[in-house]
């Protein structure tokens, strides 16, 4: 099946009315993703394309709505404002797309959101997607394909590179989680983890990580105490020159720490199969599945 | 972003950060006109680079009086610094920072980052000033006190005096020290920092505490709320490719090898030149054309590559997700009618319209090879190149 969004999402979309949201909305109704909602302050009332209701706030829409999940299309200035009220609506799943949110915002966010029962995805990320039920955010959804692997991922397109190489080789998903390239992110490699190992549709799990902090080390020590599936993971950045940030806001190795040799290894260590190459990510789940 | 050790004193002292008395001089009148206003006759003149490890590579001396602040500025003022953080080419010395001369009685380490584990800012002090941290942490983690901050109410003056007394401060140094904390804590919160570095922090004969070195880097997704800050940008301590991409809004690097790169996303664009490596060629470079690759993106793509005349290849690598690639091939068949690209061009287009593009690019009249995966794009460009 699949983890985060299933069959009983209802997703609402922060910033429904703008350029971004308004795009990406269409794609993901395209889609068959169930969008119950949009929210932009000030524009409440209106009908999106005819069919979504349109709410000043996320409060309203999830009361009329029943929505319990939000795609975030805001900009950077406002987006952490976005997150907080929709965990403040009580939704269990707030997926923030918005890219160049400052550090200290988040900082604040991760605390305002830690005494509350909801999944934070991102920032600066691609969303998510349970291939044949829906998708919330920006991926192309034709290149997935439904079936067992989970997908876990610090990127964007280096997602939908390692999704195209599954699809490829007749490997379905059961949800791919862009978890953002951000320094300061709701949901680790290990939260998305828990919740594919009480998947049972999971099989395999692909975890993408790339420079930059110590995430994939921790995910590398808790799964080799609590996870039983295969685990095929992939490093981006093994030519990255150190103290410089590629691209990614936490893609930056520092003071020696964070690099991909370091964390390959920890990985290799703890039982997960490393590929050195990011064009070995299909096949290596193909053997791993057997 | 970064800024200069002279910039970061000036708004330390702003919020009450004890400094040294100095003043930033550009040349050799102004380094003697700064030296004279100081209130010593000893004076330290120190060059001014993004870079650490000045002192060991010759850019931090000290004047006995202002005749060898002269002499010193007229030494280093336009000299080429080289540092290990500089690369062996080293940074040319544009401005020099002279301060007053102190009597140190100890020298300490100060620091606040976000450690990304805990997703909290913390300050870190250690009594192993003047050395860098990174060696500290890695040898000695245990002489590095922490304390984290809740973003709730920020950092409180209990835990400056659990890092003060930690240190071994006494007397009136601890309050001093508590007071540098609490200041600088203010500073790092309010220009959105995602470091301050005081090393060596010093604590002087007379029980001052005071920030001797001062670096600071701020986040650059929180400039757009510090127009001020943006001023304080050295376009002379970049790479000038680098500052010329960055007027296209492309996230470009410049790194040592041949083949340069254009990808979109930066998870992917690493994993080419990761690629690139494996196949047994060298990157040219990091560059992310973002999710928006036009005509425009690769047209100043290819310039900003074609700039660095070690290029002998280009690999053009996008996967097509809100980006089609039909959109794309458009772009760079016509960027390369306008552009003269004169060293050999793969492509490998994949997700989105790519058979459409891929029709696109071979009805074009360009020169250039089709790849069709990821792993067959990078031995096809490494392969032209030994040609």
């Amino acid at each position: 099946m699949s983890i985060l969004l299933t069959e009983d999402t209802r997703a609402l979309v922060q910033g429904i009315t703008g350029s971004e949201g308004s795009f990406h909305t269409r794609q993901m109704i395209e889609y068959n993703t169930n969008v119950v909602a949009g929210v932009t302050p000030g524009k409440g009332g209106l009908k999106f394309d005819d069919k979504i209701p349109v709410f000043n706030t996320v409060a309203e829409a999830v009361q009329a709505t029943h929505a319990n999940a939000s795609v975030i299309f805001v900009p950077p200035p406002f987006a952490a404002d976005a997150i907080m009220e929709a965990a403040d609506a009580g939704l269990g799943l707030i997926i923030c797309i918005t890219e160049g949110i400052p550090a200290m915002d988040m900082v604040k966010v991760y605390e305002y959101i830690s005494d509350k029962d909801t999944h934070l995805i991102g920032p600066n990320c691609p969303g998510v997607i349970s291939p044949g039920i829906g998708k919330m955010g920006i991926m192309p959804g034709f290149i997935h394909k439904q079936g067992h692997v989970g997908v876990i991922s610090r990127s964007g397109t280096l997602t939908y590179e390692a999704v195209g190489q599954l699809t490829g080789r007749g490997i379905g998903q059961s949800t791919c989680i862009g978890i953002g390239g951000d320094p300061v992110i709701g949901t680790r490699f290990i939260d998305a983890l828990k919740l594919f190992k009480e998947d049972e549709d999971t099989h395999a799990v692909v975890m993408i990580g790339e420079i930059g902090g110590t995430a994939e080390e921790e995910a590398a020590a808790w799964i080799k105490d609590n996870f039983d599936k295969p685990v095929i993971s992939f490093i981006a950045g093994q030519t990255a020159p150190p103290g410089r940030r590629m691209g990614h806001a936490g893609a930056i190795i520092s003071g020696g720490k964070g690099t991909a040799a370091e964390k390959m290894k920890i990985l290799e260590a703890a039982g997960i199969h490393v590929c050195k190459s990011p064009a070995d990510i299909g096949i290596m789940v193909e053997k791993a599945l057997g | 972003m970064k800024i200069h050790e002279y910039q970061a004193k000036e708004i330390l002292r702003k919020y009450n950060v004890p400094v040294p008395v100095g003043y930033v001089a550009f040349t050799v009148e102004e380094a003697v006109q700064a030296a004279k206003k100081l209130p010593t006759e000893i004076a330290v003149v120190k060059a001014q680079i993004h870079a650490g490890g000045r002192g060991k590579g010759g850019g931090v001396k000290i004047a006995k009086n202002v005749q060898q602040v002269e002499q010193l500025a007229r030494q280093m003022l336009g000299m080429t610094l080289v540092t290990h953080q500089t690369g062996a080419e080293g940074k040319t010395v544009h401005k020099l920072l002279i301060e007053q001369g102190i009597d140190i009685e100890r020298e300490l380490y100060l620091g606040m980052v976000l450690d990304r584990a805990s997703s909290r800012f913390v300050m870190m002090a250690s009594t192993e000033g003047g050395v860098e941290i990174e060696k500290v942490a890695a040898e000695t983690p245990e002489k590095i006190l922490k304390e984290w901050v809740d973003p709730r109410v920020g950092l409180q003056a209990f835990q400056a005096r659990k890092l003060a007394f930690g240190l071994g401060l006494e007397g009136k140094q601890v309050a001093n020290a508590v007071k540098f904390m609490l200041a600088l804590h203010e500073a790092f919160m309010a220009n959105d920092c995602s470091l301050a570095e005081i090393n060596p922090l010093v604590v002087t004969k007379q029980g001052e505490v005071l920030a001797l070195d001062a670096k600071i880097n701020f986040d650059d997704s929180a400039l757009y709320r510090h127009p001020n800050l943006r001023e304080l940008r050295d376009l002379d301590e970049e790479q000038p490719l680098e500052v010329e991409a960055s007027k296209y809004n492309l996230n470009y690097i410049k790194l040592d090898g041949n083949v340069g790169c254009m990808v979109n996303g930066a998870g992917l664009a690493m994993s080419t030149m990761d690629i690139i490596k494996l196949s047994g060629g060298d990157p040219a470079n990091f560059l992310d054309v973002g999710g928006s690759a036009n005509v425009d993106t690769v047209r100043n793509g290819f310039k900003i590559i074609l700039s660095d005349p070690n290029v002998k290849a280009i690999l053009i690598n996008i996967f097509g997700g809100i980006v089609r690639c039909d959109r794309v091939a458009q772009g760079v068949i016509e960027a390369v009618k306008s552009i003269d690209v004169n060293v050999p061009l793969v492509i490998r287009l994949e997700g989105t319209n790519a058979k459409e593009a891929a029709v696109m690019l071979r009805e074009s009249d360009m020169d250039f090879t089709v790849a069709s995966t990821l792993k067959d794009a990078a031995e096809k460009v490494v392969k032209v190149l030994k040609n």
